[in-house]
């Protein structure tokens, strides 16, 4: 592969006067029909240039907004070089799948929001130049496949396929322990497969870690529900394993507790979601499993998921979808880069909009509108989000034929209920450690969403990351 | 992937399968589904666990052709594989000694019914069944029923075999005549559990129906298999599929399931119109 040559220095003022190169993307009208992936990404040439940006601070503040530490100065120094495997190899020191943290991150608010140019300039694209290098990685197969440790005859059972549990199952493998990862769906990957859709993240992407987890000999069990096919305590005494990593995530959806909700028609994201991503029903019925098509689809939320389901629901043949969400527009908790796509692609905002009842035919049973009422934002409540408060007699309806509660999921239940001595919060998390990930109960760690509630990619797989240290250290020392 | 050891017609339409799966095998008890999906396309459906032999590995499971789904089962034979089986799912029957337990089936709910009678009678309770089906071919498991010793009541609609009704006709009587009934379990369609619920309802005998909405996690991840008990919306899959059916809103129950009937009959359709054996090749 040739390498592209350098791009010539700039003055510091010359770096933060320049915007960072535009990311060609699907037209929007086009994209919002089709599952195909709507940023391009940048070539080497853009990548070059923008991580030349970089003023390579003494004191980077950038990594300061990582919650895995990333290298920040070094990895762009070596891109800006043109030493692309270098700059792979820093990431992933820290960072163990760039080509997903760099498209699902909420960099705005993490790295980008404290790269010193951003205060008079664009702040360095780091989630950009991340997924660049994970791309260029996997494309020119450079992957290289981590040197695992001899191997040491002990054996960790990972509970869950998301990225908490392959983050840790990778550095548990590479220090010669014998992984078996077990997944209670039909395909691995967690919220990355059955949640985020194709057009934002590329199934292909994943499929390429687990190969490489496969190739390190790591072994995933997939139709395994931990907790009814087997249990911790079976995994412990009667498997033989050495130590358990459960990272089963946040998949208990949680529903408004307004009428009318099991009305036909009303979907939990997850399910949406999952029959969509996971199970096919976007190309029903080459697929089996289907799902409702419907002219017009409210999404009930403002964050990631809500934004997901949303622009799916346009992507499946809807002629409109809403999102309602009852604060407003600054108070969205999704990424800054989805909201701008759903609005680009056409999903109309119902900002200050609180769902009060879903009304439904009474023949068929089919949800036929949503009563709304809507609010006003008041002062600030004591996490510093001004609270809203509804507006007296302002009920109105929105006609529509399909309702997407898309309003945040716990943690599932499944593990906890079966295994009773592992301590839980009163939020249905597992109580851990937060340095080693140790759970109450001897030999289990958790990580991820299941300790967190829904949280993020990239804390979920630092948490993998510090788990599979505190496993290994464990099974080297077997202090607890 | 769990393959099938063994195949058999019992009914028109009706199904026997014997599948390789010797963890659940040893891991199920009474009550419990697992989660079957027969080609990598396919559609993940629940099918309760009826009969399971540890030594073996195997557990049986008893289907009734309904749609795309199970018809593509039909054409499964002995050594082919199943993608996907999961479980076992589910909250095991709450087996305890009650004193007289009345089950009470309506076609291929003898299936699921039956390891929770053979559970019952081992818990010590005396254990009488009401079975009914359509005619008589569709009468399944009356030797099996029968081998377990039980009083057994046998209705079909048309009088082919055993009492001419329906299963509350002969429950209603049977209440009627004086007996202590501690408890009643019925599975079946949705409008027989619901009618058999109505029978029992004045006199407050307790009554445990096993809930059929659709599926598709089965471990609580989606919400799609939610139900109505009481003021209660519960996940069938992991908070049932047995609930106290005096509670149930089986109304909601029958519409959810008709949900999606207009795809089934499309992808029903577009099924007989090919020639099987080269789509599940092909996939
Ligand atoms: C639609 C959607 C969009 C999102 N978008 C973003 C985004 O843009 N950026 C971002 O940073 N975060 C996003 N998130 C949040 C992020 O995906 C999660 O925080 C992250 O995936 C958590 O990782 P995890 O490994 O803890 O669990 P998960 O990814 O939830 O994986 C858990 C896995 O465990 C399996 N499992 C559960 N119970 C059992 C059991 N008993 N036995 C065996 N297996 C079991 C599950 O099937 C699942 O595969 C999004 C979430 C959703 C739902
Ligand atoms: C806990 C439980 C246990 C069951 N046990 C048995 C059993 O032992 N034997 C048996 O023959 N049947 C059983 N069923 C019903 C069986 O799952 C359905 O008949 C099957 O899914 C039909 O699929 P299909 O593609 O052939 O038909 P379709 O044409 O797709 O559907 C026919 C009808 O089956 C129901 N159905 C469809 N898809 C699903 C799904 N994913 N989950 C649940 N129901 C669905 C719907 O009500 C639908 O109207 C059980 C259902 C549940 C929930
Ligand atoms: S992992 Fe996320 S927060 Fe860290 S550098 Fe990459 S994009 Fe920024
Ligand atoms: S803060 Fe910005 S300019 Fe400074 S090192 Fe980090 S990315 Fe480079
Ligand atoms: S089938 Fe998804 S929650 Fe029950």
């Amino acid at each position: 592969m040739t390498q592209p040559t350098p791009p010539p220095k700039r003055t510091a003022k010359e770096k933060i006067g320049t915007p960072r190169p535009p990311m060609r993307e699907q037209p929007p009208l086009e994209r919002a029909r089709n599952f195909l992936e709507v940023p391009f990404g940048y070539g080497p040439e853009q990548a070059m240039v923008e991580a030349e940006r970089c003023l390579a601070c003494g004191k980077p503040h950038c990594m300061e907004g990582c919650p895995v530490g990333n290298d920040i100065p070094t990895f762009l120094r070596q891109i800006a070089e043109g030493n692309f495997a270098g700059a792979a190899r820093t990431m992933k020191e820290t960072n163990l799948l760039p080509a997903i943290c760099g498209r699902v991150c909420p960099q705005e608010t993490q790295c980008e929001a404290l790269c010193v140019i951003g205060k008079r300039g664009e702040p360095i694209a780091i989630g950009r130049l991340e997924r660049f290098i994970g791309d260029w990685e996997r494309e020119s197969g450079a992957v290289e496949v981590p040197e695992c440790a001899a191997p040491t005859g002990r054996k960790v059972a990972i509970i869950g396929s998301g990225p908490a549990g392959l983050t840790c199952a990778a550095d548990v493998a590479r220090a010669g322990h014998r992984v078996v990862v077990y997944e209670a769906l039909q395909k691995p990957g967690g919220v990355l497969r059955y949640g985020i859709p194709e057009f934002r993240l590329p199934k292909a992407i994943i499929d390429a870690e687990l190969t490489l987890l496969e190739r390190m000999g790591v072994e995933i069990r997939c139709n395994e529900v931990i907790g009814m096919t087997d249990t911790i305590d079976e995994l412990l005494v009667e498997e033989g394993y050495d130590a358990v990593f459960v990272a089963t995530g946040a998949g208990l959806p949680w529903f408004l507790g307004i009428p009318g909700e099991n009305a036909l028609g009303v979907y939990s994201a997850n399910e949406f979601l999952t029959r969509t991503n996971l199970m096919g029903a976007w190309r029903f019925p080459e697929y089996d499993t289907p799902v409702q098509r419907l002219n017009v689809v409210a999404t009930i939320g403002g964050g990631n998921v809500a934004m997901d389901a949303a622009r799916t629901a346009l992507r499946l043949g809807a002629e409109r979808s809403l999102i309602v969400y009852r604060r407003g527009l600054d108070e969205l908790p999704a990424r800054a880069e989805e909201v701008h796509h759903a609005q680009e692609e056409g999903v109309e905002f119902h900002l200050l909009t609180n769902p009060v009842e879903i009304l439904s035919d009474a023949r068929t049973g089919w949800v036929q509108a949503l009563r709304c009422q809507r609010m006003e934002l008041g002062e600030p409540d004591a996490s510093g989000r001004r609270r809203p408060s509804p507006v007296p007699d302002s009920e109105f309806d929105l006609a529509l034929g399909t309702v997407i509660i898309a309003i945040g999921n716990a943690p599932n239940p499944l593990i906890p209920r079966t295994t009773p001595d592992l301590d839980v919060s009163r939020k249905g998390q597992i109580v851990v450690d937060q340095e080693s990930m140790k759970s109450s109960k001897r030999g289990v760690f958790a990580g991820g969403d299941i300790v967190r509630g829904a949280a993020t990619v990239i804390l979920a797989m630092g948490d993998g990351r510090r788990a599979a240290a505190s496993i290994n250290e464990y099974l080297e020392s077997g202090k607890w | 992937m769990p393959r099938i050891l063994r195949t058999e017609l019992l009914a028109p339409r009706i199904r026997r399968y014997v599948v390789a799966a010797p963890k659940i095998a040893r891991k199920r008890r009474a009550g419990q589904f697992v989660l079957v999906s027969p080609h990598p396309h396919g559609e993940r459906i629940p099918l309760t666990i009826s009969d399971a032999d540890p030594d073996e590995g195997s557990i049986t499971l008893i289907v009734q052709e309904a749609g795309k789904t199970t018809a593509e089962m039909a054409l499964l034979e002995a050594g082919d594989e199943l993608t996907d089986v999961v479980g076992p799912l589910g909250q095991p029957t709450h087996i305890v000694r009650l004193g007289h337990v009345v089950g009470v089936a309506g076609g291929i709910g003898i299936a699921p019914l039956y390891p929770i009678l053979e559970a019952m009678q081992q818990a010590g309770n005396k254990v009488s069944v009401i079975l009914g089906a359509r005619s008589v071919e569709y009468l399944i498991l009356e030797k099996e029923v029968r081998a377990l010793g039980v009083d057994l009541t046998l209705c079909t609609d048309d009088g082919s075999r055993g009492r001419k009704g329906f299963v509350t006709e002969a429950l209603g009587e049977m209440m009627a005549s004086g007996q202590a009934i501690h408890q009643v379990v019925a599975i079946g369609p949705a409008i027989m559990m619901k009618f058999v619920c109505e029978v029992t309802r004045p006199q407050a005998i307790p009554t445990i129906v096993s809930l059929n909405p659709i599926m598709v996690d089965g471990t609580g991840m989606c919400g799609g298999c939610r139900v109505q008990v009481g003021n209660e919306a519960k996940f069938a899959c992991v908070d049932g599929p047995e609930f106290d059916g005096h509670l149930v809103d089986f109304d909601l129950l029958m519409r959810r399931q008709a949900m999606y009937r207009e795809q089934e009959r499309q992808a029903m359709e577009r099924f007989a119109a090919k020639d099987h054996t080269c789509q599940l090749e092909g996939v």
